[in-house]
């Protein structure tokens, strides 16, 4: 079986700031992308690949890997840094994000860049992906399990729910849902555009296993994600409450860091806050 | 020069279609279905029947299944997808778009109940952009089966092809037009006859009707051929050429609205390399009404008649 690192708490711990540095990077190079929504999810996806996930980034297409898609696609800048940060590519990559011709495309696209797994952007497909993924494992006996991450606006939409009704009938176990609830969409908090809550109760009701958790929290998220593995019989999904912009004063819960870049001061004082601030 | 087609009904397209992919299932353990509570209608049935442990009836969620046949895709399966082609490509576009022609996933979509020929069921149920939705996904190939037989060879020719695909079924019985063992392909075409005044391009249900219209015209003298232009993309662009080399005027006949069908890819091939003038029978910029398909087809000329009428149209020119 390939090798996975499994880092400890304290290293990850270590290493989020810096995955978050390297989005904002690769943000303001674009001077295009989402902010808000990347920092959140920091540490739902350093738990994922650098502890849950069986997957080997020399061998990305291996058969018996476990597969993440980001239906959040919009964040994407966390999950590159990430990739990046795992081996699937060089770093040297990462300030070509949505440059002309980079495999960094603006949202994920499969095909184009080692570790991605489906091309999301149009918001409220992946679970649907995921779950096709799940059936396709359990089909021809693959001993592999699926995680896709939501965000909180994404979940707006429709096909979620149609996802969430069939993966419960199907009664697929290898899926694994996490919902990044920064309470923010584009035009403003989510309370304000389509009130979600109660949604501990919406995804209970329709059969699937919860836990509601502090998004930031990394002993919390791996010890979800450790207890949904031996869920029989259902999905389940971890409702992550995060900050959107997480680590950054400015970003943190302000809706206009949602779609837009930092500029060049509001990236070094950023950095500065993250504590890794360029020379 | 062929003679007057004898109008025998065969099975419909959906029914070939079914029988074909529950035998594909046998043959091939990466074949699933998928469809999306309406299995009975579009005849993917048959495989869920025979297979079981490979079919998925996610319910009423096009959009759904869409997105679990991309998922499936992504490890080493063929899924075939069913619904009316109207509510596949309609409810599922975005699916089809992002999901399968994105990544170009080997994705097979398969759309029954296309067309006015169904009857009662009315303007809801009947898939009529279909065609240009379909065509309008890059990496997308788009067949359309004139009879059951075409219907069961280009079931095998979706299988078979790695890449996303659209299949076009009916529901009406169609008419026999291919003997055992035509050959059809991807990018390919049947050329009936290549006529000297006027050639019909068409596809799916009135393929026959160009035939018999065609007949009817060389009665009266006007030498007219039939080319069966059932993969719409790729479309055989040699065969719209040739056609339009031999007689200089054409007739398009299609089950489907004007804009974005056959009439709208053969003159985009004309005007690049024949320009000719085409005489177009479809059904316009409107949706039609529910009565028996036999009194819609009439209404909305879909017709052998209609056919001749534009063949004489053309031929005038």
């Amino acid at each position: 079986m390939p090798a996975h690192a499994t880092l400890p708490v304290d290293a990850l711990r270590e290493l989020a700031p810096r995955i978050r540095a390297d989005a904002l990077r690769m943000i303001a190079a674009a001077n295009s992308g989402h902010p808000g929504g990347s920092l959140s999810a920091v540490e739902i996806l350093l738990t994922l690949y650098k502890g849950v996930l069986r997957h080997d980034p020399a061998n990305s297409e291996w058969d018996g890997r476990d597969r993440f898609i980001l239906s959040k696609g919009h964040a994407c800048p966390a999950l590159y840094a990430v990739l990046a940060d795992c081996g699937y590519f060089g770093r040297d990559l990462l300030p070509t994000f949505r440059r002309f011709g980079s495999p960094l495309q603006g949202h994920p696209e499969l095909g184009k860049l080692a570790g991605v797994e489906a091309s999301t952007g149009s918001l409220g497909q992946g679970l649907s992906i995921g779950l096709g993924m799940a059936l396709g494992h359990r089909i021809r006996g693959v001993d592999a399990r699926v995680y896709v991450l939501m965000g909180d606006g994404e979940i707006n939409e429709g096909q979620v729910w149609e996802a969430a009704l069939s993966a419960a009938h199907l009664k697929v176990d290898r899926l694994t849902a996490i919902v990044d609830i920064n309470r923010i969409q584009l035009d403003g908090f989510t309370s304000d555009i389509l009130e979600l809550e109660p949604l501990a109760d919406k995804w209970r009701s329709f059969g699937w296993e919860v836990v509601d958790l502090d998004g930031h929290d990394l002993d919390a998220l791996a010890g979800a994600f450790d207890r949904m593995r031996s869920v029989a019989g259902r999905p389940q999904v971890i409702l992550a409450r995060t900050t959107k912009g997480k680590g950054v004063s400015f970003m943190e819960d302000n809706p206009e860091f949602h779609g837009a870049p930092p500029s060049a001061g509001e990236l070094a004082r950023a950095l500065v806050e993250l504590g890794v601030a360029d020379a | 020069m062929p003679d007057r087609p004898e109008r025998v009904l065969g099975k419909a397209t959906r029914d070939a279609y079914g029988e074909t992919l529950a035998q594909l299932g046998r043959e091939n353990p990466r074949i699933v279905a998928l469809d999306a509570d309406l299995s009975k209608s579009t005849k993917s049935v048959v495989f869920g029947k025979a297979h079981p442990e490979r079919f998925i009836n996610v319910g009423i969620q096009e959009a759904n299944m869409v997105g679990v046949a991309a998922g499936l895709a992504t490890t080493g399966l063929i899924p075939f997808a069913s619904s009316f082609a109207t509510f596949l490509m309609s409810k599922a576009f975005d699916q089809m778009r992002m999901a399968v022609a994105n990544p170009g996933l080997n994705v097979k979509l398969v759309g029954s109940h296309a067309g006015v020929s169904i009857g009662e069921d009315g303007a809801s149920q009947m898939g009529v952009e279909d065609l240009a939705l379909a065509c309008a996904l890059p990496r997308f190939t788009v067949l359309v089966p004139a009879d059951a037989r075409a219907a069961a060879a280009l079931t095998r020719v979706a299988a078979e092809h790695v890449g996303p695909v659209f299949l076009r079924t009916g529901r009406a019985k169609a008419a026999e037009i291919y003997p055992e063992g035509t050959a059809f392909r991807v990018g390919g075409s049947v050329t009936h006859h290549l006529g000297r005044d006027v050639n019909i391009l068409a596809c799916g249900l009135m393929v026959f009707e160009a035939l018999e219209a065609a007949a009817l015209a060389r009665a009266e003298g006007i030498d007219a051929g039939v080319v069966d232009l059932y993969s719409l993309k790729p479309v055989d662009a040699d065969a719209i050429v040739a056609a339009a080399a031999a007689s200089g005027r054409l007739v398009v006949a299609e089950e489907h609205l004007r804009h974005g069908g056959l009439g709208s890819i053969v003159a985009q091939v004309l005007a690049e390399r024949h320009p000719a003038r085409v005489v177009a029978v479809d059904l316009g910029d409107r949706y039609a009404e529910s009565g028996t398909p036999e009194a819609v087809l009439e209404a909305y000329g879909m017709t052998s008649a209609r056919v001749l009428e534009a063949i004489r149209k053309a031929a005038a020119v």
